[in-house]
C-alpha cells in the first residue's frame, strides 16, 4: 500500500502524503521479523510512525530521525577532542593504519548487511588482518559444538508449524527477542499446531524467574552454571536409565516429568541462549544441548536452534565461511592461507595477549560490551570505529567513521537466525554523502590497493559496484 | 561493614535493548543498566537497603550500581546486572580457550556504598582508557 499518490477530490495528485512502506525488515534481534509497517515522511528523510515491531525495534527507527546523528568522520586530536574530516582523510588513514599495522584486528558486524561483510573480507586480506564478529563473545561455542557434533536444526517455519513441545534454555525471548515468541515459538497457530500456545508444552531452564519462565509449563530453576549435569540427566533418563534424586538442584520427579513431555510431544524444539555459551562450560554445554536432540530423535522429532542475537549475526557465519572457510575468528596474517582456533584467534583473547596492534570495530560496540580490561589493552594501540551512530566505541576511538544504517536507510540481504536469508530494504533515504558499509570497504580497498601499489582485483570483479556512487561523491 | 558474597550472572532485558537503541549516552541507558538485582534476603545480609548504591567488586575490578529487588525473580545467593557498560566493568575477560568472557557465573563480593555516586556510562568507559575530560 502506497499513500504517497493518492488522487485527492479535485483530481489532482497530492504528494504531500506520508509513505506507508509495508514488509520492512526490522535490524535489532535475531528473529529479523520482517512484517514491520514504517510511515515515512513525504521527503523520505523522518520516520513517522513504526508499526508491528516490539519497543526495541521501534526505538531503533526512530532513533534514525535524531538530528545529532554524525554526517562526517571525526578524528581524535592530541588534546583529546575529536574533529570533522572527509571521507577522503578517514578512507587514507585507514588504510594506512592498517597497512601499517603488523596484526590488526577487524571486529564487530553485529549491524550491517551481508554486503559489507563480503566487501571486509577483501580489505582483511589486504591487510593481512584478523577478522571476527560478535559471535566470538556470543554463540561462538555453539560453533564449537556444532563442528564436533553436528547441528540438526530446521527454519523457524518448522518451529512455528510443528513443535509442540518448546524447551526454552539458558534464553529469555521476552526480552532478548521480544516477537520471538509471537512469531514463531510459543502462540502462533501453525499447520500442525492449530491451537497455538493451548497445543503446546512450554519449558524453560533458568536460574532466575524470568518472564519468558512465567510462560512456561514446567520451569527449572537450575542452578547457575549447571547445565551440563541437567542436560546429561535428560540423557540419561531418556536412555532408561535412573539418576540421583537431585541434579543440579532439580528434583529428580521434576526431571522425569519434563522428559515424559518431551517424549510424548510429536515435535521438540529446543532453543539455547545466552545461558548454555557465557557460562562455565560454554562449547560443552551446546554439545550436549546437540546430543539431546539426537536422543530424542529415538523418541519424536526433534530440532535445536541457537537463539542468534542480532538480526544478521548469522550473516557473517555464512558470508565468511563462503569466503574463507571459517565463520568467525579467521586469522589472515599469514597472508597465504586463513586460520581459525579460538581462544588463540579470538578477539578478547587477541586483546588480553596485546598480540594485536590496531583495533577496528564495525557496527558494534566493543567499548559497552567487551570486559573493560579487554578494551583497555586494545585501546594501547590505533583504535578505529565504523558505525552510524555515536557510542561508547566512537567516543574512545582515535577515527569515527559514521555509514548509513542497514535495515533503516540502507537495504542489503541479512541472515536470521535459523540461517534463512531476507532482503531487508531502506525506508528512509539516507544521510547525504554518508556511504554505506560496503562502500566506505570498497573505499578502503581501494585506497590500500593504491599505497601497495596493486590492482583492485576484487572491485574489478564486482559488475555491480556501487562505489564511486553519487551519494559519496 | 559488611560484605556478602554472590554468584553473578549479566544478561539481556528488553529495558536496556529499548533504551540503547535510543542511544548508549541518553538518560534511560543509564537508568536501565546502572543497576544490580539480587534477592532481598541478601540484602538483608549484607545490610544493603534497597533502591541504593552498593559497590560490586570482582577478581578484575569494581563498579558502583544500585541495588534493586529483581524485576525477574533472583533466587538468594545469585544476583544480576544487566548486560552493557556497568557490568562490563566487573566481567572477567577469561574466556576458557573459547573466546566468550565469563559473562554469567563469576563470583562477586557486594557492600554498601550509600555515599559513591554512579557514574555514567562515558565516564565509565574514557575514564578507564584515561580520555575523560569530566568532573569527579
Amino acid at each position: 500500500m502506497n499513500l504517497s499518490r493518492v488522487q485527492s477530490a479535485s483530481g489532482k495528485e497530492e504528494s504531500n502524503m506520508p509513505k506507508l512502506i509495508t514488509q520492512v525488515g526490522c535490524p535489532y534481534c535475531g528473529s529479523s521479523c520482517d512484517d514491520i509497517e514504517v510511515l515515512v515522511s513525504d521527503d523520505g528523510k523522518k520516520v513517522l510512525e513504526v508499526h508491528n515491531a516490539c519497543i526495541i525495534g521501534t526505538n531503533l527507527f526512530h532513533h534514525a530521525n535524531d538530528s545529532t546523528r554524525p554526517m562526517l568522520p571525526r578524528k581524535r586530536q592530541p588534546d583529546g577532542s575529536m574533529k570533522e574530516i572527509s571521507y577522503d582523510e578517514a578512507v587514507d588513514y585507514t588504510a594506512k593504519t592498517m597497512l601499517a599495522a603488523k596484526k590488526p584486528l577487524i571486529f564487530g558486524f553485529g549491524s550491517t548487511n551481508c554486503e559489507g561483510m563480503s566487501a571486509v573480507g577483501r580489505v582483511a586480506e589486504k591487510a593481512g588482518a584478523v577478522l571476527d564478529n560478535c559471535a566470538s563473545i556470543c554463540h561462538g561455542p555453539s560453533f564449537l559444538a556444532m563442528f564436533d557434533n553436528g547441528y540438526p536444526s530446521c527454519t523457524l517455519g518448522e518451529a512455528k508449524n510443528r513443535a509442540d513441545c518448546v524447551v526454552f534454555w539458558g534464553c529469555n525471548p521476552m526480552h532478548a527477542h521480544p516477537r520471538h515468541t509471537s512469531r514463531y515459538s510459543i502462540f502462533p497457530r501453525g499447520f500442525f499446531t492449530q491451537k497455538g500456545s493451548m497445543q503446546r508444552t512450554i519449558i524453560s531452564i533458568d536460574p532466575r524467574e524470568s518472564d519468558t519462565a512465567k510462560l512456561a509449563d514446567i520451569h527449572y530453576m537450575l542452578q547457575q552454571g549447571h547445565d551440563y549435569e541437567l542436560f546429561d540427566a535428560f540423557r540419561t533418563v531418556l536412555r532408561g536409565h535412573d539418576i540421583p534424586d537431585e541434579v543440579a538442584g532439580i528434583k529428580k520427579e521434576q526431571i522425569l516429568k519434563g522428559a515424559e513431555a518431551m517424549k510424548k510431544a510429536r515435535f521438540v524444539m529446543i532453543f539455547f541462549g545466552m545461558g548454555c555459551t557465557h557460562t562455565d562450560g560454554r562449547n560443552h554445554n551446546v554439545d550436549i544441548a546437540i546430543s539431546l536432540t539426537r536422543d530424542l530423535n529415538e523418541h519424536t522429532k526433534a530440532s535445536i536452534m541457537a537463539m542468534r542475537g542480532h538480526y544478521n549475526i548469522a550473516g557473517p557465519g555464512q558470508v565468511w565461511s563462503w569466503q574463507f572457510g571459517f565463520p568467525y575468528c579467521i586469522d589472515l596474517s599469514k597472508g597465504t592461507h586463513a586460520h581459525m582456533n579460538p581462544g588463540e584467534t579470538s578477539s578478547v583473547d587477541l586483546a588480553m595477549r596485546d598480540e594485536v596492534d590496531c583495533f577496528v570495530n564495525v557496527g558494534t560496540d566493543a567499548g559497552a560490551h567487551w570486559p573493560i580490561d579487554a578494551v583497555k589493552h586494545v585501546k594501547k594501540h590505533p583504535f578505529i570505529t565504523i558505525d552510524p551512530n555515536f557510542n561508547m566505541a566512537s567516543e574512545i576511538s582515535d577515527l569515527h567513521i559514521p555509514v548509513r544504517i542497514a535495515g533503516v536507510d540502507e537495504g542489503g540481504v541479512v541472515y536470521r537466525m535459523d540461517n534463512v536469508p531476507i532482503q531487508f530494504k531502506a525506508v528512509l533515504k539516507g544521510l547525504s554523502g554518508v556511504p554505506s558499509d560496503e562502500e566506505l570497504f570498497d573505499m578502503i580497498y581501494e585506497r590500500m590497493c593504491v599505497l601497495t601499489q596493486s590492482e583492485p582485483i576484487w572491485l574489478t570483479a564486482k559488475e555491480d559496484r556501487k562505489y564511486p556512487s553519487p551519494v559519496v561523491s | 561493614m559488611p560484605k556478602i558474597s554472590l554468584n553473578m550472572i549479566t544478561q539481556r532485558s528488553i529495558e536496556e535493548g529499548a533504551a540503547m537503541e535510543k542511544g548508549k549516552l541518553n538518560p534511560d541507558y543509564f537508568d536501565a543498566c546502572s543497576i544490580c538485582e539480587m534477592n532481598p534476603e541478601d540484602m538483608k545480609k549484607g545490610g544493603i537497603w534497597k533502591n541504593t548504591n552498593v559497590r560490586v567488586t570482582s577478581e578484575c575490578g569494581s563498579v558502583i550500581v544500585k541495588a534493586i529487588v529483581p524485576t525477574q525473580f533472583c533466587p538468594p545467593g545469585l544476583a544480576h546486572i544487566r548486560q552493557g557498560v556497568w557490568a562490563n566493568q566487573v566481567v572477567p575477560p577469561r574466556t576458557q580457550s573459547t573466546g566468550v568472557p565469563q559473562y554469567s557465573g563469576f563470583p562477586v563480593t557486594i557492600e554498601p556504598a550509600p555515599s559513591e555516586n554512579l557514574k555514567t556510562a562515558l565516564e565509565l568507559v574514557q575514564g578507564a582508557v584515561g580520555l575523560w575530560k569530566g568532573g569527579k
